[in-house]
């Protein structure tokens, strides 16, 4: 199939990709990385603290996100990258082996007004257990190449 | 970290620096982010960022370990103190998150994070809700993130 250009994106488009597994171990292994704080390494503390047990680091919420579109869409796509993010909502708790899917809204597409050759698509991503609970809420636009 | 009465609007906390080494690059983006640029350098070379250039998640992650270590640092140095050393009730998320410039294979990036909200939560009167910006800046002077969160810090009751 041939790369989608800017042009391809359209508001309103739902896809839904994964789903991806997380384990325990890989939530450990991230947060020894990147995130040590006895809620994301250790079983017992984590029992200890307001969520009540061992979950993902917010941000390892956010890296999965960022496999499941790259595996997804985005390397499918004329991607150039993405100047940030609106807003990030951690809403309720990533646990051990649960396996998650993401949910993309298109929300808006614009061209850009300083570099022509590439337009703004704004996503919103979902990230969703087996249940289809919200866990994390993301708006991001990508920056994607138009069509010469 | 601080006991939520103890912490000033302004405040600044000097996170630290990390250099993104390419193999450092390559491997998050072989778990979390696998695009042409930040896999490959010659499939960098190519593209519009010239060479190979980190996950934008990546420089937050880095960020989030450096504030851990700073964190855990600095509660050590208050307990030896005597001071009172609040916990922290998570994070509902961020905002305003912006990647202004690529960060390249041998960059090293230092963190600034300012206090720059604080409030009292209505629902849940033990926490006290913290807003600050951090701002990570490479080696020559240019800002290449910068982001606004939100964490709840324990009152002294």
């Amino acid at each position: 199939m041939a790369k989608r250009y800017f042009e391809d994106f359209k508001a309103g488009t739902v896809s839904v990709y994964g789903p991806l597994l997380v384990t325990r171990d890989e939530i450990i292994a991230f947060a020894k990385d990147y995130d040590p704080q006895p809620l994301h390494l250790d079983e017992a503390a984590a029992r200890m603290t307001p969520l009540g047990g061992l979950c993902a680091s917010g941000w390892h919420t956010c890296c999965l996100m960022m496999r499941m579109a790259a595996d997804g869409f985005v390397n499918d796509s004329h991607s150039m990258g993405s100047p940030g993010v609106d807003e990030v909502k951690w809403l309720a708790p990533l646990r051990p082996d649960t396996q998650i899917r993401l949910r993309v809204t298109v929300l808006e597409t614009r061209v850009s007004n300083s570099k022509p050759d590439r337009g703004f698509v704004k996503h919103q991503f979902e990230v969703l257990d087996p249940q289809d609970t919200v866990l994390m809420q993301l708006t991001s636009p990508l920056m994607i190449a138009r069509r010469q | 970290m601080k006991l939520f009465q103890d912490i000033k609007v302004g405040e600044r906390f000097e996170v630290g620096a990390h250099t993104f080494t390419a193999e450092d690059i390559k491997s998050f983006a072989r778990r979390f982010d696998p695009q042409p640029f930040h896999l490959d350098e010659e499939a960098a070379r190519h593209s519009h960022f010239g060479g190979l250039v980190a996950s934008g998640w990546h420089t937050a992650a880095a960020w989030m370990r450096l504030m851990v270590d700073h964190r855990d640092r600095a509660d050590a140095e208050m307990r030896a103190r005597g001071e009172g050393v609040g916990r922290h009730g998570g994070s509902p998320g961020f905002r305003e998150l912006k990647w202004m410039k690529p960060v390249y294979a041998g960059d090293t990036i230092g963190y600034v994070t300012e206090v720059t909200d604080l409030r009292t939560s209505q629902s849940h009167p033990r926490w006290g809700i913290m807003k600050f910006r951090t701002v990570g800046t490479n080696q020559n002077g240019d800002a290449v993130i910068s982001f606004v969160s939100t964490v709840f810090v324990e009152r002294r009751q």
